[in-house]
Formats: structure tokens, sequence, C-alpha cells
């Protein structure tokens, strides 16, 4: 039995009325390795509506954040891909769904930067490029030129974890780790989905890769309940 | 990309021949994710993938696949020994950073300067530019693995291109179906060519101008 030192750790009907229409949301994830599955489920239990969705990407229909896309609970999305879900796709185009994109680089910079307590970062990813420059400010600084990019932050961050101990202390899953520890830095208020709550001292606090003072819940993960796409495509073989 | 599979290995085993013990390397999704075949077995490459992986190595049997351990394709890999994790940031540092020796990447169009198109048609496919504006800008050495010409016949070698860029001046290397192209200051050199084409054909199914190298070599595909 985990003690729950810091009253960190919670069921998911706790954290359920942090969920509000309009919100901005952080999630961590890509192509749905590494989004907080029963996190994902938990806002579509809750009636939410009208949200921005900022993470790496749209998922794919079925996967990750691309489940709360298909349902239509996202106004806007801040990403920088949203080839495998044609979902977010065609709301795209008939409106329904706003989507800035941004240059991945510079998109989790910008996360960072929040996470950070940063205005934002100088970049010269997309200077030249239309659909990224558009509206943003250039600085000259020792003779180049950098777009400023605005920090992201989000009122909730989502964030799926290996191994969380009671003080919100993370260690992430191989290629699952990616946008995840940046999202967790970034949210006011910061839930973390793990697959194993362990004791204080169990992790070594030279291998902690998020310290626990940017986590503000803990809940406890029962893994993916969604097909990814290369099982369906073992499937049909 | 509508290429027979014959086509797709011989493109992968050419771009392999760019790629030495030592590098860092990132490859794209498609027919780049075939060029690790073509490396001598127990070569030092290490790959690289922007989810945050340095060492990929082959996918694992379908039994033995890690569902948190994918490439930035969202297919299951495995590492080889040195590798290592680390979170989104990092992985697009060592790319800004110049730290990633060549990448292979697949394009709409290319021109004789070298600009690259490959992340949106205007109107019609949007997915996003995910990580290919950094790793066109950034990587040392960035070669273009395409058909020569799209499904409407219309060459993707073009003097400029009509599609939003993603990065300006940014092609080393084009390897399509018919040869294989440097970029150069002055202009596009073919440097290689698959038989049974001649220059001419090449020429005719070309819209960008290039000259041919003195030492042109005949590949067979």
């Amino acid at each position: 039995m985990v003690e729950n030192t810091f009253g960190k750790i919670c069921t998911y009907d706790q954290v359920k009325p942090l969920f509000k229409d309009n919100q901005s949301i952080l999630f961590g994830g890509f192509g749905g390795v590494g989004t907080p599955p029963g996190l994902v489920n938990l806002i579509l239990e809750t009636n939410v509506q009208n949200l921005l969705l900022i993470g790496n990407d749209a998922g794919f229909p079925n996967i990750g954040i691309g489940k709360i896309v298909t349902a239509k609970r996202a106004r806007k999305m801040i990403v920088s891909h949203i080839g495998s879900n044609p979902n977010a796709g065609a709301f795209m185009q008939n409106g329904e769904l706003e989507i800035e994109f941004s240059p991945q680089g510079t998109l989790v910079e910008r996360i960072r930067a929040g996470g950070m307590g940063l205005g934002g970062v100088l970049t010269d990813i997309g200077l030249d490029a239309e659909f990224v420059n558009q509206g943003k400010q250039v600085v000259a600084l020792d003779n180049k030129k950098y777009l400023v990019e605005p920090a992201l932050t989000a009122e909730i961050a989502i964030v799926y974890a290996k191994q969380c101990d009671p003080y919100g202390n993370l260690v992430f899953d191989k290629s699952a780790r990616n946008t995840n520890p940046l999202i967790a830095m970034a949210g006011a208020i910061t839930i973390v989905e793990a697959d194993e709550i362990v004791p204080l001292d169990a992790l070594n606090p030279e291998h902690i890769v998020t310290p626990g003072a940017f986590v503000d819940y803990i809940v406890p993960s029962k893994g993916v309940d969604w097909k990814w796409a290369w099982e369906t495509v073992f499937d049909k073989h | 990309m509508g290429m027979g599979d014959g086509i797709r290995q011989t493109l992968a085993k050419r771009a392999a021949e760019e790629i030495s013990d030592g590098m860092l390397v990132n490859l794209g999704i498609g027919i780049p994710s075939l060029v690790p075949d073509y490396l001598p077995k127990g070569h030092n490459v290490m790959f690289h993938a922007e989810n945050g992986i340095v060492g990929i190595s082959h996918s694992p049997p379908y039994e033995e696949a890690d569902e948190h351990l994918c490439n930035a394709g969202g297919y299951p890999i495995t590492v080889k020994s040195g590798a290592s994790y680390c979170d989104s940031a990092v992985a697009f540092g060592m790319i800004r950073r110049g730290l990633v020796d060549v990448t292979i990447l697949g394009a709409l169009q290319v021109s004789e300067a070298g600009d690259l198109a490959n992340w949106i048609v205007p109107g019609k496919r949007v997915p996003g530019m995910g990580g290919a504006m950094e790793l066109a800008a950034k990587a040392n050495k960035v070669i273009v693995l395409m058909n020569h010409t799209d499904k409407n016949g219309q060459s993707k070698l073009l003097k400029t291109c009509t599609l939003p860029l993603t990065a300006k001046r940014c092609v080393h290397m084009v390897i399509t179906d018919l040869g294989v192209f440097s970029v150069r200051e002055t202009g596009l050199i073919l440097t290689d060519l698959y038989e049974p084409y001649t220059v001419e054909e090449v020429r005719k199914r070309t819209e960008a101008s290039f000259d041919v190298a003195e030492q042109l070599r005949i590949l067979q595909k």
C-alpha cells in the first residue's frame, strides 16, 4: 500500500470536476503513444465542450486524443500534424475545428518555455514559411533573424507516466516519454496517469525525469484500451 | 506513393550508399524506412526519431512488439546497443543544432535550387508539417526519395516549386525512379541514371533544367 503522503493520489471521480467547458488542455503523446488513456476516457465521460487541445498531433480517430476530436469536443487544436486523424481534417475543412499548425520542434519548445516560466522562444524555423510566420514578430539578434514564437501553457495538463511516487516524481517508458515531461511542466493543473504508483524512495532521485513539484494530481492507469494502427494492419494479414 | 515494390527497394538501396559509420540519421516514413536493410551487417549508424529515440534498430516480430517503443510513424521498433530515449524537445535540439548528419524524406516537389515542398497541398491535403521543417532546414545532408513524376505524369523536379515550401535551398540530393540528381550552387546535375532510361528521356520528363555529370553512372534496377 502506497501512502498518500502529499494528498496527490486520487480517484478518477475526484479529478473529474476539474474539467470544464472552454478549457485549454495540454496532452502528452505522439501518435497516441504516451497519451493517458484513462484521462482521455474521463474527459469523454464529462460533458465538457469547446476545448482547446494542445499537443504534438491529433492522434488517430479512435486512439489517444483523437477520441476527443472524433467526439467533437474540441473547438481548436494547436498541433504539428493531423494526418493520422482524418476526422480532424474533415472538421477543419467544414469549419467545426480550428487548427493552428506549429512546426514540431517549435511547438514542443513553446510548451517547454511555458513550463519554464518564459515568454517565448526565438527560432529561425519557419521564418520564410507563410503558414508559420503569419502575424509573428521578427527580431534580429547578432545579425541573425528569428521568429518570436510565444510560449504555451494551459489550464490543465494530462500526462502519462510509467512510474510515479506520492510526490509526483515521474519516470517514463521508452518512446512514450515524448512530449510528456514538457506537458507536465506547462499546466496550471497537472494530472498524471501512471502505470505504477510506487512508494517514496522507490525511484532513484538521479533517474527521475520530472520532479513532483510540477504534479498536482495522480491517478492509477488501467493501460491502453484502444487497438493500435499496427495491430489493425496485422489483423488484416 | 504508388511505386512498385522493386523500385522502392532500388531507391532505398541507392540512398543507403550515402550513409556511413558513425552518422546520426533520421528517416522519414515510407521508402526511407527501407534504407537500413541495405547497410552492411554490424554497421555503426545511429538512427534518430523525432519522438525521442537515438539508436533505432529493426522492427520486432508482432508478438514481441512493445506499444511504448515506436518510431515517429507509430510502428513498433527495437533499439540497438548504445541507444537512448529523450523528450521531444531534446530530439529537436539535436536537429536544430546540426547533429543529424543525414535525413532522408519524401517530397511533393523539389526545385532546381533545392527548395523543398512536402507538407501541404492547400485546400486538398493539409496534414501539417510535423517535424519536416526542422529536418529539412537543419540536417547536414537532405536526401529526397520520390517518384520522378506525379500521378498525372507531371515533373516533380521543377524550376520553381508551386506548393508552399517546407524549407528553402535545403535539398542536397534527389533520388527518383529515373536517376540521381545532386543540387549544386550552379543547379542540378544528373549523376546516376537507371537502366534502361536515356538522358533524353529524363529531360523529357523533367521541368527543371539540369547538367549531366561527365562520368554518368549507369545503375541497374
